[in-house]
């Protein structure tokens, strides 16, 4: 194709993805860079029911001049970022001279809203991920096997937890574990432990969270790896036979060789999706327990004061870790299309 | 034959009906934005009658209310025409110059509302107030009386009172407060707080004065506090306390006095729960200072409409909270109206601001130290920090936001 068609051929989708995901992007990163105008105060007498206070208020007419004349506020270079609420500098700096050992340095990083929701996200991810390929396998190759009668409905009942809004299906389950539902009451039977609870211990919740999550991503992956499936030839698969291979070496020597590009695809999407944790956080109200990335701007961004340059600052540093955690596998995409290339 | 006699009998109510309609307007919009309980339910219902001849109103009610108004009433002209706000959710729309001063329209239209209601900032009317709202005590008379104990007074007296009635086995955990991360433990910091009688902010400025020894003694009556509470106790809202509540698992709680008239109507809770719950003035601390803080819920005019439409939001919304509204619902809130008869969900909200509770600050940046407690309190009250991090984590990321928002250099 010629350079000039070429061009004209993806204007329309250039032109969207410049409009709805290249500007946003670069409105976030500016944002990220301003704070708010100082504001200026004076003090007013305020009135109500309850009787009369000398209180402070924000001058609105000053404001909005000096809005009008930068609006979008103060420069502030890369403070944002530097500051308590994100990378904290200072702050790391100060506890590494004052660490008494390195498990004591890291506690007190934990400390810091966002490496606690780091160290959080990290976990979730990197449990998860795995998890749910596995899980996901597991189920494909289960499901491969079934006769074609019950194929349909148990497909049909493994896609469930998909099926379900995510915000939901957490609910639901929230309703179950709590100390009155049917999970929490079970749990303290069988551990004969009567304030047993999932929600009170940071690591129940942990553990709560990433069950759920694998809950409900595995049938992600089990669609991937199901529809491979069907394509795995079975030449090769009889020849194996052939030569002795036991079920099980037939899937470790050929089955798994062959879904290994779609392994790559399904762990590319779940590091992504995981990265970016959310619904369960809200859904399980585990804020007191666990906060993710997403949760921290999702704080910033209620309240009364709703604070953009903060979570503009979150969700730049959530792109770029998206971005770190990505690497490894699409140098090893580039890696392989290169190789095909040749 | 007979649903012709219907449909005649309906069409003479509707016209009947809107002989009213319009409140004796010619014409506006009226887009309401508001809380959703019960007692706002019914002023947007008496607001509504105003509808007809050209007038419109329409409302949203969200408990999200907060996260939006700001964004709805920047656009020109604003989504809505008027914001249902509380104390501390009428600040951003004055910071944000979004709301009109109402002394006109109370002039021409309000000659029946109380002084008290009117909210002035600076000498102008900027919202009409039409409730009250506090959190106070909540009491199970029976559990006391098998315990007996006196009704407390003090939170020192909530100690020992729940200390007596789990030793005596009569319930496990009988307290809880909403201690929800985030905004409702914000709330209960700032409740707890007030009971020390020190101020939130170094007098003069906006910088923060919390880390010191009233901060440590709120923790820790907080901390002593969970101790009798359900282990689940991070996650628990106004709902989650109410339920449990009506289900009997509490002898004592400190929940919002909007929750009395749900509580006492004898819907969800058996008549011996019902017939024993009291509702008293919110404990003090320390001395006299009463720890809790007292709200108004009223509503605000929107300033990029036009004037039509704000005098019709002010016409309907005056209408809405009129004398025959609030009789006729009259258990559903603390109504500040001469109309208003004070009952038993009531009597909570009415003796705490008798024994001198203060209003919830109307500060520019209180939302900011309200915001970083609820979200730095998690860790000392399941015991995994101690008193002076916590106050140090709440100073620090209050520090960080309100720099960021301009209130300190």
């Amino acid at each position: 194709m010629k350079h000039r068609t070429f061009f004209w051929f993806i204007l329309p989708s250039l032109a969207a993805m410049i409009a709805f995901i290249a500007l946003p992007l670069v409105s976030v990163v500016v944002q990220s860079l301003h704070v708010e105008h100082e504001q200026i105060t004076s003090v007013t007498e305020n009135c109500g029911p309850f009787g009369c206070n000398e209180e402070v208020t924000v001058d609105s007419e000053a404001t909005a001049a000096l809005r009008a004349e930068k609006p979008l506020g103060r420069f502030n270079g890369l403070g944002t970022y530097f500051d308590r609420g994100h990378l904290a500098t200072e702050e790391v700096a100060a506890a590494w001279q004052a660490r008494s050992s390195l498990g004591d340095f890291f506690s007190r990083l934990y400390n810091l809203p966002l490496y606690k929701a780091i160290a959080f996200t990290l976990t979730y991810t990197f449990v998860v991920t795995p998890l749910v390929i596995m899980l996901g396998l597991a189920i494909a190759l289960g499901v491969n096997r079934l006769t074609p009668a019950l194929k349909g409905p148990t497909i049909f009942v493994s896609l469930l937890p998909m099926i379900v809004t995510p915000l939901i299906g957490s609910l639901i389950l929230f309703w179950m574990i709590d100390a009155q539902g049917i999970i929490g009451k079970s749990l303290q039977w069988m551990f004969d432990d009567p304030q047993l609870s999932l929600k009170a211990s940071p690591t129940l919740t942990w553990i709560t969270l990433m069950i759920y999550g694998v809950w409900h991503s595995a049938p992600f992956a089990f669609v991937v790896f199901y529809a491979g499936l069907q394509t795995v030839s079975s030449e090769t698969l009889e020849a194996a036979k052939i030569d002795g291979a036991s079920r099980w070496q037939q899937v470790r020597y050929v089955v798994i060789p062959h879904l290994m590009p779609l392994a790559v695809f399904v762990s590319l999407i779940q590091l992504m999706d995981n990265f970016r944790v959310f619904e369960p956080i809200i859904g399980f109200s585990a804020q007191a327990n666990a906060s993710s990335l997403s949760s921290i701007i999702f704080t910033d961004l209620r309240g009364d004061v709703i604070r953009f340059n903060s979570a503009a600052a979150t969700s730049v540093i959530t792109v770029i870790g998206v971005a770190i955690l990505l690497t490894p596998v699409l140098i090893r995409t580039w890696r392989d299309f290169k190789g095909k290339a040749v | 034959m007979y649903l012709k006699k219907v449909a005649f009998a309906g069409a003479l109510a509707f016209t009947s009906s809107a002989a009213y309609a319009g409140c004796g307007l010619s014409g506006g919009n009226v887009n309401v934005l508001a809380n959703e309980f019960g007692a706002i339910q019914a002023v947007i219902d008496g607001a509504e009658e105003c509808e007809g001849d050209g007038v419109t109103v329409e409302s949203n009610l969200t408990v999200d209310h907060r996260d939006i108004q700001v964004a709805a009433l920047s656009a020109d002209p604003a989504q809505y025409t008027s914001a249902v706000v509380a104390n501390s959710s009428i600040v951003p729309l004055i910071n944000g110059d979004l709301i009109r001063p109402l002394d006109d329209l109370v002039a021409k239209h309000g000659q029946d509302l109380d002084k008290t209601q009117l909210i002035t900032v600076d000498g102008k009317i900027m919202a009409v107030a039409f409730m009250a709202n506090a959190q106070h005590l909540f009491y199970r008379k029976d559990i006391l009386e098998e315990a007996g104990v006196d009704v407390p007074t003090s939170y020192d007296e909530v100690l020992a009172a729940a200390e007596k009635i789990r030793s005596m086995g009569l319930m496990e955990d009988p307290f809880a407060m909403n201690t929800g991360t985030g905004w409702n433990l914000g709330e209960e910091f700032v409740n707890m707080y007030m009971g020390t009688g020190a101020p939130f902010f170094e007098p003069g400025t906006a910088n923060i004065a919390i880390n010191n020894e009233h901060g440590v003694a709120a923790l820790n009556m907080l901390k002593s506090l969970v101790e009798y509470s359900n282990p689940d106790f991070l996650t628990f809202d106004s709902n989650e306390t109410q339920a449990r509540w009506e289900s009997g698992d509490l002898a004592l709680a400190v929940m919002w006095g909007s929750r009395g008239g749900s509580i006492l109507d004898g819907e969800g809770a058996s008549e011996e729960i019902v017939d024993s719950t009291v509702l008293a003035a919110a404990p003090t601390l320390e001395g006299d200072n009463v720890a809790s803080t007292l709200w108004w819920d009223g509503f605000t005019i929107a300033k990029n409409i036009s004037d039509e439409d704000a005098e019709a939001t002010f016409v309907a919304m005056v209408n809405g909270i009129g004398d025959d509204v609030i009789r006729a619902n009259n258990e559903a809130a603390v109504w500040l109206s001469s109309a208003y008869e004070p009952t038993p969900a009531s009597a909570g909200v009415a003796a705490t601001a008798a024994s001198g509770a203060t209003p919830y600050p109307m500060l520019p940046y209180m939302g900011l130290l309200h915001t970083a407690a609820g979200g730095e309190l998690s860790e000392f009250l399941q015991g995994s920090e101690s008193a002076q991090q916590a106050l140090a984590d709440i100073e620090a990321a209050y520090t960080t936001s309100a720099k960021e928002q301009g209130f300190v250099k």
